[in-house]
């Protein structure tokens, strides 16, 4: 056995393994140094596994040599292992930014608790991507999930701890909603096993607990994933968070409740069961354009830049959401590329202004008077990662939107590829206004210079893939392609 | 379609997981004390551990432990099941208990109407 093939054990166990490790130590910057290694090397493996995915198709591991379905497994198929790449790689990226981002935000002798949790944070979303177990989905799902409520609450505002709180309330239910599904395939399948229970539920699925165990799955999920209306916990978590934290599960958070929605539907339930007998895509799109139009609008009207981002991400949520409810080949594309693409961009735009608070304290739309001037690449950063939010050629975002509109049409809803077109007008406006303010207002505030290297870097960085990722499609289309041909829906 | 009565009766513990689930739901939605709200949220958990629990039930079956003249044994996978379960929900509770902790050290109340109050000046 060589290490080459435990790799899928080592993507949970190294960030695990790390986590306590770094707790010990009392340094902050040792302890950020420890974590940024850490990250990088999770990072390293996930990459290792996308490598070996692409070349050879499903790769299967035996958690210590226990056959499943009596064992646990970890699956990984190209759908899961661009996921790895993205959550691994958004820790790796705002990882190193942390030390001065954070250094403003989190109290010197909590930093290494700070950096703990988001490692155990990374952790639970890697364990959630890798698993090939639907309990053990459920242990890592609490694991991020805990260590996302008290990463929020770490912010510097009184409210963090307020926002923390709801969103520990709304999360635990959407987890238990989560289990309770799990539960009742157990209950008819008699397996914990992801692949054995959607062999087993073909005989099953015209059982009530089988019809109920997907309503649980589809709105736990939902919670999780932020879809309107189970969206509420959101805007304020990612408000009050520290902003680093803001680009990490801004980016990460809700594409991995996409994940566990995408995986439980197509692969668990299959599509016949889930569009043709239950009609979850009359409940997807829907909602996924409800969430557009009411995130987008809302956005709008925000004052604090970090809200506006916040519910911007209702509306892609719900992009992502809608094109899942398509059930045809080239929305399934659309949603896994926009969970990609999404990523790119949110964490971008957060990276923006976790460089606006460490210089001026604040986010909003006073702070960024005259900006355009006195932050010109920070600001440069924004105008690119908004107008990949917009859609415009060239850039990630109009990746998405394409085949969000294609996917619509070939469903032959071309109401739905309306109202996409429609509402990402909106998203004009929420960008515009900033950039207004960034470049045609005088400055009144104090003066200023742009963020250090190590923040701006990796917001350069993002900004740079939100571009290349928009140019060189064949990558992320090609991934989402096959993802989409081994989750069995037709073309 | 069996009688409702028999469908009730043969549910039991099922009906009791309907109860609990709702009952915590209700608690959470309607209460403004932040420490109800997370007794609300045990009760939902505990909806779930019985449901799970339910499962490994086998008429007529005595504990997974080979015993001479046992001829059934209740499934103990959902009840290993949930004993992670469990341990999931008290660091939950303790972390909610935390957060209500510092919330009443930054607001001074427990209540949500006066907090929202206290946010907005």
């Amino acid at each position: 056995m060589s290490l080459v093939q435990h790799l899928p054990a080592l993507q949970v166990a190294v960030p695990l393994l790390a986590a306590p490790l770094c707790a010990m130590m009392v340094r902050p910057r040792i302890a950020w140094l420890f974590a940024t290694l850490a990250a990088w090397a999770t990072f390293a493996v996930s990459l290792a596994i996308f490598h070996r995915v692409l070349d050879r198709g499903l790769i299967l591991y035996e958690m210590g040599g226990w056959a499943p379905p009596l064992g646990i497994g970890h699956a990984v198929d190209p759908l899961n292992a661009l996921l790895l790449v993205l959550v691994s790689g958004m820790a790796a990226i705002v990882m190193p930014a942390a030390r001065p981002g954070v250094g403003v935000e989190v109290a010197p002798r909590a930093q290494r608790l700070f950096f703990t949790l988001a490692l155990l944070a990374l952790t639970g979303m890697l364990g959630i991507a890798i698993t090939g177990d639907a309990f053990n989905l459920y242990v890592f799902l609490e694991v991020s999930s805990l260590a996302s409520y008290a990463l929020v609450a770490t912010g510097a505002d009184r409210r963090a701890t307020t926002a923390a709180f709801n969103y520990l309330v709304q999360g635990t239910i959407g987890a238990m909603f989560i289990l309770i599904g799990i539960g009742l395939i157990y209950m008819m399948t008699g397996t914990l096993n992801m692949a054995d229970m959607a062999v087993r539920l073909r005989e099953a699925r015209d059982t009530a607990p089988v019809q109920a165990a997907l309503a649980f799955i589809v709105v736990g999920a939902g919670i999780k994933f932020a879809v309107f209306p189970a969206h509420v916990w959101m805007p304020n978590a990612y408000t009050y968070a520290p902003s680093l934290v803001s680009a990490f599960f801004g980016a990460t958070a809700t594409k991995v409740g996409a994940y566990i929605l995408i995986r439980f539907i197509f692969n668990v339930f299959g599509v016949d069961f889930a569009f043709g007998e239950m009609r979850i895509g009359w409940a997807l799109i829907p909602l996924g354009l409800a969430g557009a139009f009411v995130g987008s609008l809302v956005a709008i009207w925000q004052d604090d830049l970090k809200r506006m981002l916040a519910y911007s991400s209702v509306a892609q949520v719900g992009y992502i959401a809608a094109a899942i409810g398509y059930a045809n080949r080239d929305g399934l594309i659309a949603a896994i590329v926009h969970v990609f693409n999404h990523g790119l961009m949110k964490g971008a735009l957060f990276l923006v202004m976790a460089c606006v608070i460490l210089r001026l304290g604040k986010a909003d739309m006073r702070s960024f008077r005259g900006l355009g001037r006195r932050m010109p690449v920070t600001m440069g950063c924004f105008v690119v990662a908004g107008l990949s939010m917009i859609g415009v050629p060239f850039t990630v975002g109009f990746i998405s939107k394409w085949y969000l509109v294609v996917g619509a049409l070939d469903a032959g809803l071309w109401p739905v590829a309306a109202l996409v077109v429609l509402s990402s007008l909106l998203a004009i406006v929420y960008i515009w206004r900033v950039v207004e303010t960034a470049y045609f207002r005088e400055a009144d505030g104090p003066r200023t210079r742009e963020a250090p290297a190590m923040l701006l870097a990796p917001t350069l960085l993002l900004t740079v893939l939100c571009v290349a990722f928009g140019v060189a499609t064949e990558f992320t289309v090609g991934v989402a392609g096959s993802a989409a041909d081994m989750l069995g829906v037709l073309p | 379609m069996t009688d409702p009565l028999s469908f009730l009766s043969g549910h039991a513990v099922q009906w009791g997981a309907v109860v609990l689930l709702m009952t915590g739901l209700y608690i959470v939605m309607t209460r403004g004390n932040l420490i109800k709200k997370v007794v609300g949220l045990n009760i939902v958990q505990t909806a779930v551990f019985l449901l799970y629990i339910s499962i490994g039930y086998v008429e007529d079956g005595t504990a997974p432990i080979v015993l001479e003249g046992a001829a059934r044994y209740s499934n103990p996978l959902p009840h290993v099941l949930i004993l992670t379960a469990i341990v999931v929900s008290v660091a939950t509770t303790s972390l909610a208990l935390a957060l209500i902790v510092r919330i009443r050290e930054a607001y001074g109340s427990i209540e949500e109407d006066e907090i929202r109050e206290r946010e907005s000046d």
